[in-house]
């Protein structure tokens, strides 16, 4: 079932509704708050040091937990003794696996996590016995005193070695072996497309895993009080999820017993979108002893959390006409998934799903496989699964142009996928402002002068411009879950006194996704959007919103506040109305009071109005929700990838590199971003420049590296450098000048016809700092990061004779063999495809229960 | 010399006194926030690495997570819970929250206090001198750009001037 | 959050006060100058000094004096931004300046002092990490283990010098003075250090260092270049040291090359010094000494980058270091 479909949504009654839906077509001169420049309803307390984040939280009696994690990277355990733990003075409570012992784990076909291990570790880190203590101090000392035996088993280091080892098996679940995923779509006529290219390329790319890094350091605070309620505040992007892994694991507690207060988040970018062990230990912990616990991770921990970008390596065999159109496009991925499943079936069909969004593709085939490995989970950073795939399609696509005698650019406008339309994949593209973007960067970098012309610079270095693009979802179009309720809600309760609350169940995590309700009440009630409150990511209190991931916050919350806002407007409306003997049609919102659009004299201040309907209509309150249209893809896989809307980026990358050592600096980008329409231009500048930030640290220098030696026997396999000093981000000095473009593409599903900005102007990044590396000294890094070693390895083969690339083996071996089986085949929408497929093949996975 | 057991020390914070009982190894960061409540300064790796704990001790940016408490008695310690004059917030905490130079808000009370002390030392620094100064301090949300823009507009203001932020830094270039 | 273990706080109001505390106390006593490279070294267990002697209230140590012979004196608890800004040292000493300049980050310097980074631990990525990562890997010969992981055959540590002033103060010939139980003495900078990752000073623990001497301006000219990945943060994973004294006509009468981060101390370059020596420093005089210097270093897989790229650009950053002499 899909609540308010903006197609057959009636119009309220009272004024008929010339406007669509959500107000897409609203001119930027009839919109008071909408697009402009206002602070966030929580500026004031974040540059005061007053938001209070989990860590910042304390309770009375409240006792401190740590965990002790497992040092091996693939074990059973055997035994654990925590007698001389428990007899440290201090320590008040000791929690092991068998406290736990039901499974949880984000989606529901991967229910394969413990808050602690019950018999298996699966990397360094995975947690294996929890303490509470008065002070922090005690519990950590304590942890030291528990004895814990282990049984090692062989270390499964990465993708190559999943693959030829199918055992032992990390999970009992999963296709075979320790493949955890394997997908196999086909979407139209893959040979008929290759047999009417022009051109076919086959390579191969290695995007190396990375990690969200967000400055604050998860923490979790969990009380169990007198009336048996649990109430736990976290540092959380998803409550609700955690709210029902708490229900699960705490069995019997009913799930109305317990509260998930998502705290502020100090950054998130999809690392804290999981139920996460230390938050369901805490809440037991808790319970256990009748205190307050908190839990508060440092930095290594924060690594162990993970949840990150998943190394993938790909295959992809693209045809094209003399015109760069892609005739067939044959993309494989292998995705090193961790220990857990986390969110990687979502992530696996991520890597094949966008694909088609930004390009016209006529024929496509899509395989994905997942592997679990005994590294810390990964799982969504920050554009889900697409950013890998972009990299490989978008270099690919400069090394056609180069093939061809093409000017990238131009090639990229030439084939642009048509916006209203469905792609091979069945993905209903709405607005698509990527052409506009393209032009905006290709004429501020002077593209088409300086590409290919900067050559060596007067101190001796070479310069370059690359260009790519991307598409992102704004929110995913199924939930985690399948049910057939909203994916978000928003309630408002008016006051008397004219304030206007606003509860959602959505979680700020410095997006800015509080004031985005306050924007839009504002505009549509015609009040102050800093002075509505809002109560938000609290169970108890706001109506669910799914929570902050897949950049849906804006498009669904928005939807669900406006249709709330609106409501309260036809009810103030009414009252008004019948107060002033005016009809409620021709009453008007702005500036905080209700006026006669024929006589303004004739009106009310707000606070009036609100009595006066309170006075006709009793208590006021509303509530609006909101569920993504229904998708076209009706085939299974095809949950993952449809989206109310797409946005559009295109980048141009300038470099300079040293070519006697391969080092090379970034100093300026121009980023254009088709956000539909810039709800607020400030923040969505700042969106779009910290996108160009994460995407240049994953460009250069940040990777989940992992030490793995052996030594008579002993294998050690543990992330090489988990901490702020030695895992690369960039600083202040590599940030580079960026010339940022907003364009506005307004979407009919949209709140005003907004469309994501927080995830999709990362992704054109990387692949635009390869391209530029080729620009500037003609050679090719088809691995993500492009450091400085990789940059002088391929300078050196260059120099060699050799092909001037680095990357893994161009040919099939670079990739491991994996049987995918039968495809599932689907008819492309111009060959007539329904969005079924029209075969059935084999399936051999089995769930984790 | 100072036993493990705990010391009870004075310590000014914004300008006020504070008498304080904790252990001679905990850091400034730790009693800060754990014993004063102000749990403004924040951490991310309290280990040197990030810069979220600068606060201002003599006026200096320092990481209070490793500074001792001890060390900081008889000082002026200025954390960001001092930064506004009464109700008033600081020009740079204007700046900030008008340019949307705190997203998340977690690196931001480090900065605000890296910046002040720089502002003082220099009414007029150029874009690289405000990068320098801030060559401590880890954001991953902002990219950075907007916080520069926002201590170039404070720098402006604080000299008198009536600077408003330029077009392109709010709705980005034409 | 990270904390540190705890310990008797000592803040001795005079040097030999100092150096009677630690010597009674052995092995248990260390100092602590701006505590950047203690502090965040009890925190992951690998120093637990149960007695920490702080230098701050020691007179003496705070001052940067200008000698009348030229030489300049610079107080161990100096702090290091005091030293990157000080008009004498940047007009007189640029490379000594720049090298300080490139230590961490400007909060940092705001903290740490010269005589804490003279004496920084050598750093490795096994043992640079937490008690409890250390953990997974059984600990290693440096601390709580029994083996090398960078190279399990042998029987050292080979920890990195990773102090950005060391090479340059090596090479500049620079002295330091120490005070012990018996009283002061002053060696030759480069004598403060081994080749060894765990005893990588000679002086005795209690020993304290109290003064730097920088030499007098003279025919000779320094320079310092550090590779590192990012601009800031960054320990140096390659940090060249370079003096030069020239006779009239521009010929090389001397030279001192100095590796910092490929070796448990601030390795010699021999070969590019012979090579330097008896000529002016032309274009390919440069290439040929640069090619050469990297015979002597040590580097190992245990720092930022890749290794083997280490090596192959060293030369380049040798290079330059003896350009910027000219
Ligand atoms: C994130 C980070 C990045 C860094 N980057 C760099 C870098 O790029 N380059 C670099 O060189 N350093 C770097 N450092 C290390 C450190 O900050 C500096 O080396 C600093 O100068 C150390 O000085 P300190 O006074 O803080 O030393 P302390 O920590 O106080 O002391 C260091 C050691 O010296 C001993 N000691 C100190 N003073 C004396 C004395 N007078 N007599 C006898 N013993 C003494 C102490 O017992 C201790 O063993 C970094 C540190 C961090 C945390
Ligand atoms: S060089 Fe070897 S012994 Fe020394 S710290 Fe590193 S691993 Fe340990
Ligand atoms: S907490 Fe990171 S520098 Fe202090
Ligand atoms: S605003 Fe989030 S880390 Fe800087």
């Amino acid at each position: 079932m899909v609540l308010d479909d903006p197609t057959s949504r009636p119009a309220p009654a009272g004024k008929a509704r010339t406007d669509a839906p959500w107000r897409h077509d609203a001119r930027p001169d009839e919109l008071k708050h909408i697009g402009k420049p206002i602070r966030k309803v929580d500026a004031r307390s974040k540059v005061s040091g007053l938001t209070k984040f989990a860590d910042d939280l304390v309770l009375p009696r409240m006792l401190h937990m740590k965990l002790l994690r497992s040092t091996m990277a693939h074990a059973e355990i055997v035994h654990i003794d925590t007698r001389r733990a428990a007899a440290l003075p201090g320590v008040k409570g000791i929690l092991t696996g068998k406290d736990m012992p039901i499974p949880f784990g984000i989606l529901p076909v991967s229910q394969d996590e413990h808050a602690l291990c019950p018999d298996r570790v699966r990397f360094v880190g995975d947690p294996v016995v929890a303490i509470a203590a008065t002070e922090e101090e005690i519990a950590w000392e304590a942890c030291r005193l528990v004895e814990v035996e282990y049984r090692e088993l062989r270390t499964i280091g990465g993708i190559h070695e999943a693959a030829a080892n199918p055992e032992p098996r990390l999970h009992d679940y999963g296709v075979r072996g320790n493949i955890h995923r394997l997908e196999n779509l086909e979407f139209g006529d893959l040979q008929d497309g290759f047999a009417r290219a022009e051109h076919v390329r086959e390579d191969t790319f290695f995007f190396e895993g990375n990690t969200h890094l967000p400055m604050e350091q998860h923490a979790t605070l969990a009380h169990f009080d007198k009336d048996g309620k649990l109430c736990v505040w976290s540092s959380t992007q998803t409550p609700h999820y955690l709210h029902k892994a708490l229900a699960r694991v705490l069995h019997p507690l009913p799930a109305h017993h317990i509260r998930v207060i998502a705290c502020p988040n100090g950054g998130g970018f999809g690392g804290k979108s999981d139920p996460f062990n230390h938050e369901i230990a805490a809440a037991k912990m808790s319970m256990l002893t009748g205190r307050p616990v908190k839990i508060a991770l440092t930095r290594e921990e924060v690594f162990w959390c993970h949840r990150g970008r998943h190394p993938v390596l790909m295959r992809s065999k693209v045809g094209v006409t003399r015109t760069g159109r892609i005739t067939a496009l044959d993309f494989q991925s292998y995705l090193d998934g961790g220990a857990y499943g986390s969110y990687g079936t979502a992530s696996t069909f991520y890597t094949g799903a966008l694909q088609t969004v930004t390009y016209a593709v006529e024929n496509y085939h899509f395989r994905g496989a997942r592997f679990f490995t005994n590294k810390a989970p990964c799982g969504p950073k920050r554009g889900h699964g697409t950013p890998q795939p972009r990299f490989a399609l978008e270099v690919q696509l400069d090394k056609i142009a180069c093939d061809l005698g093409l000017d990238p650019a131009q090639m990229r406008l030439d084939n642009l996928a048509p916006r209203d339309s469905l792609t091979a994949n069945f993905l209903r593209i709405g607005s698509m402002g990527l052409g506009a973007c393209i032009e905006k960067v290709v004429a501020g970098s002077g593209w088409k002068e300086r590409r290919g012309k900067l050559g060596r610079q007067p101190n001796g270095r070479y310069r370059g411009l690359g260009l790519a693009c991307s598409s992102y979802l704004s929110g995913a179009g199924l939930p985690i879950y399948w049910n057939g309720m909203p994916h978000s809600g928003v309630q408002l309760k008016l006051d008397r006194s004219g304030l206007v609350t606003a509860f959602c169940g959505s979680t700020d995590i410095g997006q800015g996704s509080d004031s985005v309700l306050g924007w839009i009440i504002g505009e549509v009630l015609g009040i102050d959007p800093l002075g509505i409150r809002v109560v938000t990511g609290d169970t108890d209190l706001t109506p669910v919103d799914l929570g902050s991931y897949s950049s849906r916050v804006t498009v669904m919350t928005g939807n669900a506040a406006m249709q709330a806002a609106e409501r309260a407007r036809d009810l103030v409306a009414d009252g008004v109305a019948q107060k002033l003997g005016v009809p409620a049609s021709r009453l008007v919102f702005a500036d905080a009071r209700v006026f006669d659009s024929e006589d303004p004299k004739r009106g009310m201040t707000w606070q009036e109005a609100v009595c006066a309907a309170e006075a006709r209509l009793g208590t006021i309150g509303t509530v609006g929700s909101y569920a993504p249209p229904p998708a076209a893809a009706k085939f299974r896989g095809g949950g993952v990838g449809p989206s109310p809307s797409y946005s559009y980026s295109a980048a141009v990358v300038e470099v300079e590199v040293d070519a006697e050592t391969g080092v090379y600096t970034v100093p300026k980008v121009w980023m254009a971003h088709d956000i539909g329409r810039a709800l607020n231009a400030a923040v969505a500048m700042g969106q779009i420049e910290g996108s160009v930030y994460m995407g240049l640290g994953e460009a250069m220098m940040e990777e989940m590296a992992y030490r793995d030696r052996s030594h008579k026997g002993q294998r050690i396999f543990v992330h090489k450098i988990p901490s702020l000093l030695e895992y690369k981000s960039p600083t202040t000095l590599e940030m580079p000048a960026v010339v940022t473009y907003v364009v506005e593409d307004p979407d009919r599903n949209g709140p005003f016809g907004a469309k994501e900005v927080g995830q999709g102007p990362l992704l054109p990044m990387m692949p635009a700092v390869a391209n530029a590396v080729f620009d500037a000294v003609g050679v090719r890094v088809d691995e993500i990061p492009v450091s400085f070693e990789k940059v002088f390895a391929a300078l050196q083969a260059k120099q060699d004779g050799k092909e001037p690339r680095y990357g893994p083996a161009t040919d099939a071996s670079g990739v491991p063999e994996v049987d995918f089986g039968d495809s599932l085949k689907i008819k492309t929408p111009w060959q007539g495809g329904d969005g079924t497929a029209w075969n059935e093949p084999k399936r051999e996975k089995k769930a984790a229960k | 010399m100072t036993e493990p057991g705990k010391v009870l020390a004075t310590f000014s914070v914004n300008g006020e006194p504070h008498e304080v009982a904790f252990a001679p190894h905990k850091t400034l960061l730790e009693v800060l926030r754990e014993e004063l409540n102000l749990t403004g300064t924040k951490h991310g790796c309290e280990l040197g690495e990030c810069g979220a704990c600068t606060v201002q001790v003599d006026g200096t940016p320092v990481l209070s997570c490793l500074l001792l408490a001890v060390d900081a008695v008889g000082k002026q310690v200025r954390t960001v819970e001092g930064l506004a004059r009464g109700p008033e917030l600081d020009e740079l905490q204007h700046t900030f929250a008008d340019l949307g130079a705190a997203q998340c808000g977690y690196c931001t009370p480090g900065i605000l206090m890296a910046a002040d002390a720089l502002l003082r030392d220099n009414q007029r620094p150029s874009r690289d001198e405000i990068k320098q100064c801030l060559a401590g301090n880890l954001c991953r949300c902002t990219g950075y750009l907007k916080i520069f823009e926002a201590v170039e507009l404070a720098a402006a203001r604080r000299r008198g001037e009536d600077a408003q932020p330029s077009k392109e830094s709010i709705h980005g270039a034409r | 959050m990270l904390r540190l273990p705890s310990f008797t706080y000592h803040r001795p109001k005079t040097a030999a006060e100092a150096v009677r505390l630690a010597s009674e106390h052995g092995k248990a006593a260390m100092y602590v100058a701006g505590g950047t490279d203690l502090y965040p070294n009890m925190k992951r267990r690998h120093q637990t000094p149960s007695q920490v002697i702080s230098l701050q209230d020691v007179p003496g140590l705070h001052a940067v004096e200008v000698q009348p012979d030229g030489r300049v004196a610079i107080g161990a608890m100096v702090r290091l931004a005091t030293l990157e800004r000080h008009p004498h040292l940047l007009r007189h000493h640029p490379a000594f300046a720049h090298a300080v300049r490139e230590i961490s980050t400007p909060l940092l310097r705001n903290m740490g002092t010269i005589g804490g980074n003279l004496l920084l631990d050598t750093r490795c990525t096994y043992y640079d990490q937490s008690h409890e990562w250390r953990e997974s890997i059984d600990f290693c010969m440096k601390k709580d283990g029994a083996i090398c992981w960078v190279a399990p055959g042998s029987p050292r540590c080979w920890a990195v010098q990773s102090s950005d002033t060391v090479p340059v103060v090596c090479a500049l010939e620079a002295e330091v003075e120490l005070v012990g139980t018996a009283g002061p003495r002053t060696i030759p900078a480069a004598e403060l250090y081994r080749d060894d990752g765990i005893q990588y000073l000679t002086k005795r623990p209690e020993e304290l260092l109290t003064r730097l001497w920088l030499p007098a301006p003279g025919a000779w000219k320094a320079s310092y270049v550090k590779l590192r990945r990012r601009d800031t943060f960054d320990f140096p994973v390659l940090g060249v040291g370079a003096c030069l004294w020239f006779d009239g006509d521009g010929v090389v009468r001397k030279a001192n090359v100095r590796l910092g981060g490929a070796g448990s101390y601030a390795i010699p370059a021999v070969e590019t010094e012979k090579l330097l020596v008896g000529n002016e420093l032309t274009d390919e005089v440069i290439a040929a000494a640069g090619a050469a210097a990297m015979k002597p270093a040590r580097t190992m897989d245990n720092t930022d980058l890749d290794v083997y790229w280490r090596r192959k650009v060293a030369p380049v950053y040798v290079a330059r270091a003896l350009a910027a002499c000219r």
